[in-house]
């Protein structure tokens, strides 16, 4: 494979990640009440020209549209017997994108069920994302990526399920909200260095952070990861600011391609390895964030 | 520490056990529950207020629930025998059209049932029709809308709209809220209320119910 391991890589250089994908499916006509995924089937076309807007932009790696592709996820639309078929279109199409040079980090977002509200069980999660990660692989990912995780246990479950079934690298962001005295928790309550050094314990590649904030915030967060864990490369998929809503009642992230371009060398020395975009960012947020970076 | 202290205090550390021997404790010394539930009320209010500054979390909240439950359970035959049971009012609640989420929804749940409300929840992705038909089965007070994606914001409005439509209106409040809401665009829809937090939507329904 011309491309490598993703943690060979990161021993010489930062690379650029890609950003967010639902606005885009949107844009382009998904319905309120339609499942995102199922365009992977549906129209692979339209979902093609998302991930390639994202390697014309510098990506290095992009991901792919299967962040709700859990049993969990799918069964809301009454998808939870195409879990396979799915995922595996989602991997297919970002790899044809992506081509035999740049990484396909696949998107594997939460059940939206926790333990602690006795939704589900551990093993529940392990089974869902077994299932998930087999089939990103089999459509050729070359990582999972495990986002947007507010619990621990998830987090560990959805690692242990791709790294025990699959060869796949192992790469798990959470979501930090601001909390008391400047510190950043999970929603359920788990601060950023603890939950990368559970996901870090349970076999995760690359750590890090994603959504929830922007540029400004996720160098504080990367801060913390790196004083816990000095070895383990960090990504961080960060929102274009936070979102204001407009008079007309839309949504708005307010960082322009530049604004976020400004913290990216700030970001990389706190110690992000991987850097790409959540909400509100387009490949011209990724392609200013790279041009940065890279002078 | 007498019995209602320490039901508040199990309540507060979310210990179910202790809770609940309290509230036996509370009910063989032969007081009136009613007070140590308004007190219960209160401290989940702040317990509320606490996770929306993000100062307890979600385990906190759902634990000091689960403690209220337990001694709710005890309390409940008690004051159903005395006659003094009195729901404040029904609530139907459910995340709206096309919304799939509904964590926040809950905890919305969670909170006005411990306040003492009957909350029928919908779940995810309700139908318009399903808010109306449930709160005319039920004899709803109050229809609460959830939305968390701005993309599904409009199916409240649709609610109300829908509501108009049939001459309904005036039957119900309707209250909205989720993430990307605000007061304004709840002005505009022309709901009956809107809050930002679970514990600020307890102090709303008793208010829309007190108007009544």
């Amino acid at each position: 494979m011309a491309r490598g391991k993703i943690v060979d890589a990161l021993k010489d250089r930062v690379l650029f990640s890609d950003g967010a994908w639902g606005t885009f499916l949107i844009e382009k006509g998904l319905a309120t009440g339609e499942c995102p995924e199922l365009w992977c089937v549906k129209r692979p076309e339209d979902v093609m020209e998302i991930a390639k807007s994202y390697i014309d932009a510098g990506a290095d790696m992009i991901e792919t549209n299967s962040f709700g592709g859990t049993r969990y996820k799918l069964g809301l639309y009454g998808l939870e017997g195409r879990v396979g078929e799915i995922n595996e279109a989602a991997a297919r199409i970002s790899r044809e994108a992506a081509g035999d040079d740049h990484w396909v980090i696949a998107s594997a977002g939460p059940t939206g069920k926790l333990v602690i509200m006795k939704e589900i069980t551990p093993r529940d999660y392990y089974d869902a994302f077994k299932e998930q990660s087999a089939a990103l692989e089999k459509g050729g990912a070359d990582a999972i990526c495990i986002e947007t995780m507010m619990a621990t246990d998830e987090a560990v479950q959805a690692i242990r399920a791709a790294r025990e079934n699959t060869g796949l690298e192992v790469i798990c962001t959470f979501t930090f909200s601001p909390a008391k005295k400047g510190e950043f928790r999970t929603l359920t309550g788990v601060k950023p260095a603890e939950a990368c050094t559970a996901a870090f314990e349970a076999g995760a590649d690359i750590v890090g952070a994603n959504c929830g904030n922007g540029i400004e915030n996720m160098i504080t967060i990367v801060k913390e990861i790196r004083a816990a864990l000095p070895q383990t490369p960090i990504l961080v998929h960060s929102n274009a600011g936070m979102p204001e809503i407009g008079g007309d009642g839309k949504e708005r992230y307010l960082s322009t391609p530049e604004m976020m371009a400004a913290g990216v060398g700030e970001l990389i020395r706190a110690g992000a390895g991987i850097i790409g975009g959540c909400c509100g960012t387009a490949p011209a947020h990724i392609r200013a964030m790279r041009e940065a970076a890279l002078g | 520490m007498d019995s209602v202290e320490k039901l508040l205090q199990a309540v507060t550390d979310g210990d179910e056990t202790v809770a609940a021997e309290a509230a036996q404790e509370i009910i063989d010394g032969g007081i009136d529950p009613r007070e140590p539930i308004a007190k219960l009320t209160e401290a989940m209010r702040i317990l509320g207020k606490q996770f929306e500054d993000f100062d307890i979390f979600l385990p906190e909240m759902i634990m000091a629930a689960d403690a209220m439950t337990a001694a709710m359970r005890i309390f409940e035959p008690v004051l159903l025998a005395s006659g003094k049971s009195e729901k404040k009012g029904v609530i139907v609640l459910g995340s709206a059209p096309g919304d799939m989420h509904e964590i926040g929804k809950n905890i919305v749940k969670t909170v006005l049932t411990t306040a003492g409300f009957h909350v029928v929840d919908l779940g995810k992705n309700v139908q318009v029709m399903d808010f109306i038909n449930k709160a005319e089965e039920v004899r709803a007070d109050i229809i609460g809308v959830s939305s968390l994606m701005t993309t599904t914001m409009p199916g409240a409005s649709d609610v109300l709209k829908l509501l108009s439509d049939k001459g309904l209106r005036d039957k119900y409040k309707v209250i909205v809220g989720g993430a990307p809401t605000n007061g304004e665009w709840a002005n505009r829809i022309g709901a009956d209320g809107w809050s930002g937090s679970a514990s600020d939507a307890v102090l709303l329904a008793n208010r829309l119910l007190e108007a009544r």
